[in-house]
C-alpha cells in the first residue's frame, strides 16, 4: 500500500482503525486531553467503480490524508477518476471499495448530510429560489442556528467573500464570480471540517480565475479551513494548495 | 459498502406502495376483470362465445365505423392542420397569439361540449340543421377534426417553426419554384412530424366516446360507444368484455405506429434549436387570411351555435335555460337540479385532482432519478393512457360492485372520483417529471453537503421548484376529472349525475326546454373548465425557469 503525501500527524491513527463508536470516541476524546489537534481525513485504498459494461473503475485504491487547516490540490486531466475521488470522500457517490474516516472515525455509515463536509462545484449548484442570503443560510438552518445568529453569520460570511450588501440579491442578478463566491461563503458557513471544492473557477474566464485563485486561498487560510481542490489547471493548484497530487487514470502518480 | 444501496431500497417501494395499490386496485384489477369476463364463462375458457361475439355483423361494423371514423377524423385534421401550421407557425405576424391561443381552446374542451356544441349545429333546428347530418359519419368526423387540429398545430407547428430556412433557400437559388421547393423539401421534412401527429390523432378518434355517443346516436356507432351499449341497452357484459379486448387491440396497434413515428420524429429534429420562422409580407396575407378564415369558421361555428342555442327560447332569446338550470326539472328527465350536478362535478374533480397530484408528485419523485424499479412503476402509470376511459368504468363497475372485506363499493360516489383520477394521473405524472428531471441532480448534492436530509432536501429544494408545475398539473388534472364523461359515464348514478352525464342525460330527452338546458349547462361546464384552465397557467411561477 502507497501512502501518497501521508503526514506524520495521522500516522498514529492507521494502524487502529476503530471499528466501533466506542473505540473512535475514545481515540478522539483521548486526543483531545493529551492536546494532540484533530488527525483529519485519512483515506486508505478507496475505489469507485460505475456500472457498465465493463465497469468503469473511475478511482483505484487511492490513498490519502489531509491535515486540519490544510490545502491539496488533486490535479490531473479530466476523467482521471479526481472529481470521483472527492465525491465519494464528501459522501455523494457510494465508493466500491476502501474506506474514509475522520479524526480515525469511519464515515462509511455516515450519510452526507451528517459529514459535516462542504461541497462547492463548477457551477449551478446556487439554489435557483432563494437569494443570497438565503443561499448562504441554508446550511445554518440545516443545522437549527438561531436567526438572529444566521444573520450575523451570514453576513460575516459574505464579508469574508467581498460581497457586503449583496444579501437580498436573486442569484440570477450575479455574474460568474459572484455565485462561485456565494457558493463558497454558503459552503463556509456552518463551519465544514473539510471543504471539497471540485473545478470551483473552472467557468469562469482566465482573467478572473487567476484573481480568483488568490482570493479562495486567502479566505480558506484566513477561515482555517481544511480543503482539498479539484482542478485541471497545474498553476491554479499550485496558487491554491500547499501539496498538489497529481492523479491519472484513477490513480496518484509522481 | 454496497450495504447502503440496498437500504435505500425499502424506502423506495414502501413509498411506492401507494401508487401501485391504488393503480392495482382501481385499474389493474378491474381490467382484468373486464378481460376474464370475455373470455371464461362458468371457469373455463369460453372460445366459442368469444368468436360468437368477435364474428357477429354487428362487430364487423362497428369496428369498421371506428376504423373509418378515425382515418377521416386524422386526414381532416391534418389536412387542416397543416396548412394552419403554417399560417400560424411558420410566419410570424401581429395578433398571431391570439389565434394561436383560440386554436387550442376546442382540445381542452370537455368532449361532451364540443358534442353538444355540433349538435347544436347539426339538429334539425340548428344552423347547418337543413343539411341533414345529424347522426352521421361526415358529422361525427367534423367534430373530430375540430378537436384535434390543436394537436396537429402543436406537433407539425412547432417542427414547422424550427425548420432550417437555408435548405429552402438553397432549393430556390437552385431553380425550383415555391411548389416544388415545397415538396421537394419542406414536405419531406415535416413528413416524420406529420406521421407522428397523424398517429396521435388516429388513436384519439378511435378512443373517442362522448361526440360519437352524442352525436351518433343510434344509427352509427363505434367500438366504444358500442361497449356503452351493450352494458347500459343490452345488459351483455361478455359482449362489451370481448369488445374491450378488441379496442385493447385497436389502440395498441395505434400505440405502436405513434411511438415508432415519435421515434423517427426525434430523430429528425435539429440537434440545435433554430428559429425558422420569418415575418409575414403582404403577398402572404392572401393565404394567412383565408387559412385563419377557414379554421376559424371551423372552430367558431359550432361554438357560436352552442351559445345561440342555449339563449334560444321558443319566444325569441333569453336567459330562460340558465335560470332553469337552478329549478328541478321533472324527475323523470333528471333526479336533481343542474346545479346540484355541477356541484357534484366540482367536488369529484376536487377529490380526484387531489388524489392524482398526490400520487402525481410521489410517483414524479420516485421516478426523477433513472433506475429500472422507477421505469416499471412509470410504465404501470402511464398504462391508464393507452386504455380508453370506458373500459376503466366498466371495469370498476364489474369489479367493485360486490362487497370486498364486508364493504361494498359499487355505487358509491368516490368511485367516480377514483375513476377520475385514474384517468388524470399519467398527465399529472407526465407534467411533473420533466421539470423535475430538469432540477440540477448538483442542486441536492449541494444541500445533502450543506447537512439537508432526504426530506429536507425534497422540502427545501425540490418542493419550492415544482411547485409551480404541481399546481399547473392540479389545475389540468381538476379540468380533466371535471369534463371526464367516458368513466364517469358507468360509474355515476344517476340520482348523483355530474356536470357531462346530466348534460348527456338532457341532451337525449325529447323537448326544447331540455335540449336548451343541456346547451346551457355545456356553456357552463365550458366556462369552468376555461376558467380551471387559465387559473392554473397563472399558478406556473417563474421561478427556476430563468436559470
Amino acid at each position: 500500500m502507497k501512502n501518497v503525501g501521508m503526514k506524520d500527524v495521522t500516522v498514529k491513527n492507521v494502524s487502529e482503525t476503530p471499528a466501533s463508536g466506542a473505540s473512535a470516541s475514545e481515540i478522539s476524546s483521548g486526543a483531545t486531553s493529551a492536546g494532540v489537534k484533530s488527525t483529519g481525513l485519512r483515506v486508505s485504498s478507496l475505489s469507485v467503480t460505475y456500472p457498465g459494461k465493463p465497469p468503469v473503475i473511475a478511482v483505484d485504491g487511492a490513498d490519502l490524508s489531509v491535515a486540519p487547516g490544510e490545502i491539496v490540490a488533486l490535479l490531473g486531466p479530466s476523467g482521471c477518476g479526481k472529481s470521483s475521488l472527492l465525491s465519494a470522500i464528501v459522501g455523494v457517490v457510494e465508493p466500491s471499495g476502501g474506506t474514509v474516516a475522520w479524526d480515525g472515525v469511519d464515515l462509511a455509515q455516515t450519510p452526507v448530510h451528517k459529514r459535516g463536509f462542504g461541497l462547492v462545484f463548477q457551477d449551478g449548484q446556487l439554489f435557483p429560489h432563494r437569494t443570497v442570503a438565503g443561499n448562504v443560510a441554508f446550511g445554518l438552518e440545516m443545522a437549527g442556528v438561531p436567526q438572529h445568529e444566521r444573520e450575523v453569520r451570514v453576513e460575516a460570511m459574505l464579508a469574508l467573500v467581498g460581497l457586503e450588501g449583496y444579501s437580498a440579491r436573486a442569484i440570477t442578478e450575479l455574474s460568474g464570480g459572484q455565485r462561485q463566491r456565494v457558493a463558497l461563503a454558503r459552503s463556509l458557513a456552518p463551519a465544514p471540517r473539510l471543504l471539497a471544492l471540485d473545478e470551483p473557477l473552472s467557468s469562469l474566464d482566465a482573467d478572473l480565475r487567476a484573481r480568483l485563485a488568490v482570493d479562495v486561498r486567502e479566505i480558506l487560510r484566513e477561515s482555517g479551513t481544511t480543503a482539498i481542490v479539484v482542478t485541471h489547471d497545474p498553476a491554479e493548484a499550485e496558487v491554491m494548495a500547499a501539496r498538489v497530487l497529481r492523479m491519472r487514470d484513477g490513480k496518484f502518480v509522481g | 459498502m454496497t450495504r447502503r444501496r440496498y437500504r435505500l431500497h425499502p424506502w423506495w417501494w414502501v413509498l411506492a406502495a401507494a401508487p401501485m395499490a391504488f393503480l392495482g386496485l382501481f385499474f389493474v384489477w378491474p381490467l382484468f376483470e373486464v378481460l376474464s369476463r370475455g373470455l371464461v364463462v362458468d371457469g373455463h375458457l369460453d372460445a366459442a362465445g368469444m368468436w360468437e361475439v368477435l364474428t357477429a355483423s354487428r362487430t364487423a361494423k362497428v369496428v369498421a365505423t371506428t376504423v373509418w371514423l378515425a382515418a377521416l377524423g386524422t386526414a381532416g385534421a391534418v389536412l387542416v392542420g397543416v396548412p394552419a401550421a403554417y399560417a400560424l407557425f411558420r410566419l410570424t405576424w401581429r395578433g398571431q397569439r391570439a389565434i394561436r391561443a383560440l386554436a387550442t381552446v376546442p382540445f381542452v374542451l370537455p368532449t361532451i361540449v364540443v358534442a353538444a356544441a355540433f349538435s347544436a349545429l347539426l339538429r334539425p333546428s340548428g344552423l347547418l340543421g337543413s343539411f341533414d347530418l345529424d347522426q352521421s359519419v361526415a358529422a361525427i368526423a367534423v367534430a373530430l377534426v375540430f378537436y384535434n387540429i390543436a394537436v396537429v398545430l402543436r406537433i407539425v407547428g412547432g417542427a414547422w417553426s424550427a425548420m432550417d430556412p437555408s435548405t429552402l433557400s438553397a432549393a430556390r437559388v437552385l431553380g425550383a419554384s415555391r411548389w416544388r421547393a415545397f415538396r421537394a423539401v419542406t414536405l419531406p421534412a415535416l413528413t416524420p412530424a406529420i406521421a407522428s401527429a397523424a398517429a396521435i390523432v388516429f388513436l384519439f378518434c378511435a378512443t373517442s366516446f362522448g361526440v360519437v355517443l352524442v352525436l351518433g346516436g343510434t344509427r352509427v356507432s363505434t367500438v366504444e360507444t358500442e361497449i356503452y351499449l351493450q352494458v347500459n341497452q343490452f345488459l351483455d357484459l361478455r359482449a362489451a368484455a370481448v369488445l374491450s379486448m378488441l379496442q385493447l387491440v385497436i389502440v395498441g396497434f395505434t400505440l405502436w405506429v405513434a411511438n415508432a413515428t415519435r421515434r423517427r420524429r426525434e430523430r429528425a429534429l435539429p440537434s440545435r434549436r433554430l428559429d425558422g420562422t420569418r415575418p409575414a409580407t403582404r403577398r402572404d396575407a392572401p393565404v394567412v387570411i383565408g387559412i385563419v378564415f377557414m379554421v376559424g369558421l371551423l372552430l367558431a361555428a359550432p361554438l357560436y351555435a352552442l351559445v345561440e342555442r342555449s339563449l334560444r327560447t321558443s319566444a325569441g332569446h333569453g336567459i330562460d335555460h340558465y335560470v332553469a338550470l337552478f329549478q328541478q326539472p321533472g324527475l323523470a328527465i333528471l333526479p336533481v337540479p343542474v346545479w346540484q350536478a355541477a356541484v357534484n362535478s366540482l367536488v369529484t374533480a376536487a377529490i380526484a385532482a387531489a388524489i392524482a397530484t398526490m400520487l402525481g408528485v410521489l410517483v414524479a419523485y420516485l421516478v426523477t432519478r433513472r433506475s429500472r424499479r422507477g421505469a416499471v412503476l412509470d410504465t404501470l402509470v402511464m398504462l391508464p393512457l393507452g386504455v380508453s376511459a370506458v373500459m376503466v368504468g366498466l371495469g370498476l363497475l364489474l369489479t367493485l360492485n360486490r362487497p370486498i372485506f364486508g364493504v361494498t363499493l359499487g355505487g358509491s360516489w368516490w368511485l367516480v372520483a377514483a375513476a377520475q383520477a385514474v384517468v388524470a394521473l399519467p398527465l399529472v405524472v407526465r407534467s411533473i417529471v420533466p421539470t423535475a428531471r430538469a432540477i440540477d441532480p448538483r442542486l441536492r448534492m449541494a444541500a445533502s453537503a450543506l447537512g439537508a436530509g432526504t426530506w429536507q432536501i425534497w422540502r427545501r429544494v425540490d418542493w419550492p421548484m415544482l411547485r409551480g408545475a404541481v399546481g399547473l398539473s392540479m389545475g389540468f388534472a381538476f379540468a380533466i376529472a371535471l369534463g371526464e364523461f367516458g368513466a364517469t359515464s358507468f360509474l355515476a348514478r344517476p340520482t348523483r349525475p355530474t356536470l357531462p352525464t346530466a348534460i348527456y342525460r338532457l341532451l337525449g330527452r325529447p323537448g326544447i326546454e331540455n335540449i336548451g338546458m343541456a346547451f346551457a349547462a355545456s356553456v357552463l361546464l365550458a366556462v369552468l373548465t376555461a376558467s380551471v384552465m387559465m387559473a392554473s397557467e397563472r399558478m406556473r411561477t417563474q421561478v427556476g425557469a430563468d436559470l
